[in-house]
């Protein structure tokens, strides 16, 4: 009785510490850089205000769009994080983890090769790559009892390690145009942020939470097992088909704007489910806030931490996200077999 | 009561089932009245789960028809489907952490009824499977038992008023729901079933326990290797030599002292 009162009541916390956190960050974020600014002239930029010198120039044209990028790719994982837990119904589940950002990766490779660098090109590559990915690893690793945790994780390896030779061929077969292309890409993390980038990533945010209404009720009754939930009348296949395609599409657009970023899809739902429990109601929404405020944290730390040279944030992430990783996989020891 | 009796909510005709190419049930046949609780036995691997799961809907019949309330099954859709039939499966894992009264909650899924009546419902269906005190406990931190005794509360919610089910029959579909359980708690789960039954309920269950099914059940329906070999009331499908014959062990059935249901005693 307690705890269910608790779980109410901390939802509500939850939901208010996350979204300070994020407007602080997002403040914080636009302050910090090579030229520091006050927080209030930050909001005075923001609000429209001119600055003294290039002040107002720096936060709406370069340090704004960064932010919100970095925000929104964020955003925008935790909720694949999220919806891909659900799906294989595994904590574990991550889209760097399972080789969905492998297959984004090949994907965006080629789109490159043999349709340019135009973000639309290169995103809708990315999207294909990572469709092709989750719906392989689904297809093996899920069966009537379940998915195995480890059979997930093997095909990750699998598929990572198809789509990094299928990467090296193409840069071996590229002409140098091409090569020149790609690896800048790759290499490309938040830095490249344009106000385009940021509101192709907002937009397809918008599409995952807008989604959220046909998904989340589903995905909490898919928890139980696929004929638990087909027998309490949700449409599984489709639910699933749905699910595949979101995720792909989230992970696709976020690698071709950002690279590889990984586990923010790991960590923020696993995060957010310890406050206020496994229900994707408010899981999904409040993994969003996490992970826009994670991200940017991140990003901020990686532009200002050596500056003037920037950490790659994948780095970064990859330094919190792993030794979490390790941590869960110890915790759950017994549920790997 | 006789009347409703008459009424068949489920009607299984001449169906067979193929299981990766072997056959694991034989033209069965077997219907279920409302209000009727009836069980399935047999020796392990006699094809009990696989007829329970061509009812449910989660393998296809190789032939043969399946209906409930007169209406094929097949073409009930999903949702309506599932406001007429609750399904308790054998295996139920669950690994992340809803507290018991989410994980019945999720039993109200394919009706429109309104949070507050939800939340009056699931109480009731836990109240009857006495679990109430489990309402704010995570899920994967119960017993065995514990967990089974609440995964049976949430399927009694799924169909816990005639009301939701659109003027249709209820049917409950069991799979050993008693396995896991004390003789305490076996002796409730069943007394609760009768009393769910009462309300106009079909109840088929598989049930591994025979003189725990013979004293709870209208009828039992006897399966081995897939074939049905005798049906009707207890104190006439259990017989010393028919069930030594299927379970090919030598038993002996006696009457209870009290209340002169069927006892079978091994060795």
């Amino acid at each position: 009785m307690n705890l269910a009162a608790n779980r109410i009541q901390r939802r509500l916390w939850t939901s208010i510490v996350l979204a300070t956190l994020l407007a602080t960050s997002l403040v914080v974020a636009i302050a910090l850089g090579s030229v520091a600014l006050p927080f209030a002239d930050v909001l005075r930029a923001l609000a429209g205000g001119e600055l003294e010198g290039f002040g107002g120039d720096i936060v709406r044209a370069i340090r704004l769009p960064r932010a919100l990028l970095a925000a929104s790719v964020g955003a925008v994982l935790a909720v694949c994080g999220a919806y891909l837990q659900g799906m294989f119904r595994n904590p574990l589940a991550d889209p760097s983890l399972i080789g969905v950002t492998a297959g984004a990766s090949v994907g965006a490779s080629a789109a490159i090769m043999f349709g340019g660098a135009m973000l639309g090109v290169v995103s809708l590559g990315a999207f294909a790559g990572g469709l092709v990915a989750v719906w392989l690893v689904y297809r093996v690793a899920t069966g009537v009892q379940g998915t195995s945790v480890a059979t997930m994780l093997l095909m990750g390896i699998a598929v990572t390690a198809l789509a990094a030779s299928l990467t090296g061929l193409m840069d071996y077969f590229a002409d140098s145009a091409n090569l020149r292309r790609m690896s800048l890409w790759r290499m490309g993390g938040l830095d490249g942020a344009t106000g385009a980038r940021a509101l192709l990533v907002l937009a397809t945010l918008a599409v995952l939470l807008l989604s959220m209404k046909s998904t989340v009720r589903g995905l909490n009754t898919l928890l139980l097992g696929e004929s638990q939930a087909r027998h309490l009348g949700v449409d599984v296949e489709r639910l699933k088909s749905h699910l595949i395609v979101l995720v792909a599409l989230g992970v696709g657009v976020s690698v071709a704007v950002a690279g590889s970023i990984a586990f923010v899809g790991l960590v923020v739902p696993h995060m957010i489910r310890l406050c206020v429990g496994p229900d994707h109601r408010m899981l999904v929404p409040l993994s969003a806030l996490g992970g826009a405020s994670l991200l940017l944290l991140a990003d901020t730390l990686a532009r200002t931490v050596i500056a003037p040279t920037e950490l790659p944030v994948g780095l970064v992430t990859a330094l919190i996200g792993a030794p979490f990783f390790v941590f869960l996989l110890v915790r759950h020891r017994e549920l790997i077999r | 009561m006789s009347s409703l009796k008459l009424q068949k909510v489920l009607k299984v005709s001449g169906v067979s089932v193929d299981v990766a190419g072997k056959r694991l049930a034989h033209a069965a046949e077997l219907s279920v009245g409302a209000g009727e609780v009836v069980s399935v036995i047999g020796p392990n691997g006699a094809g009990k789960t696989t007829l329970l799961r061509a009812i449910a809907n989660d393998l296809q019949p190789a032939s043969g028809v399946i209906e409930l309330g007169g209406r094929d099954i097949a073409g009930i859709g999903a949702r309506e489907r599932a406001r007429q039939v609750a399904v308790l499966t054998q295996h139920n894992s669950l690994e992340f952490a809803f507290t018991g009264l989410e994980v019945v909650s999720l039993a109200r899924g394919p009706h429109s009824t309104g949070a507050a009546l939800d939340l009056r419902i699931c109480r009731e269906a836990m109240e009857a499977m006495d679990v109430g005190h489990l309402a704010g406990r995570l899920y994967p931190t119960l017993s065995g038992g514990e967990q089974q005794r609440l995964q049976l509360a949430r399927v009694l919610a799924q169909i816990w008023r005639a009301e939701d089910a659109g003027g249709q029959y209820r049917l409950l579909l069991l799979d050993e729901p008693a396995t896991s359980l004390d003789i305490g708690h076996q002796h409730q789960l069943m007394r609760a079933v009768r009393e769910f039954a009462a309300t106009g309920v079909g109840v088929l269950m598989t049930v591994h326990d025979i003189t725990l099914a013979a004293s709870y059940s209208d009828r039992l329906a006897l399966i081995k290797n897939g074939h049905c070999v005798a049906q009707g009331e207890p104190e006439t499908v259990l017989t010393d030599t028919v069930v030594s014959d299927v379970f090919d062990t030598q038993v002996l059935i006696i009457p209870h002292p009290e209340s002169g249901k069927p006892v079978v005693l091994g060795g």
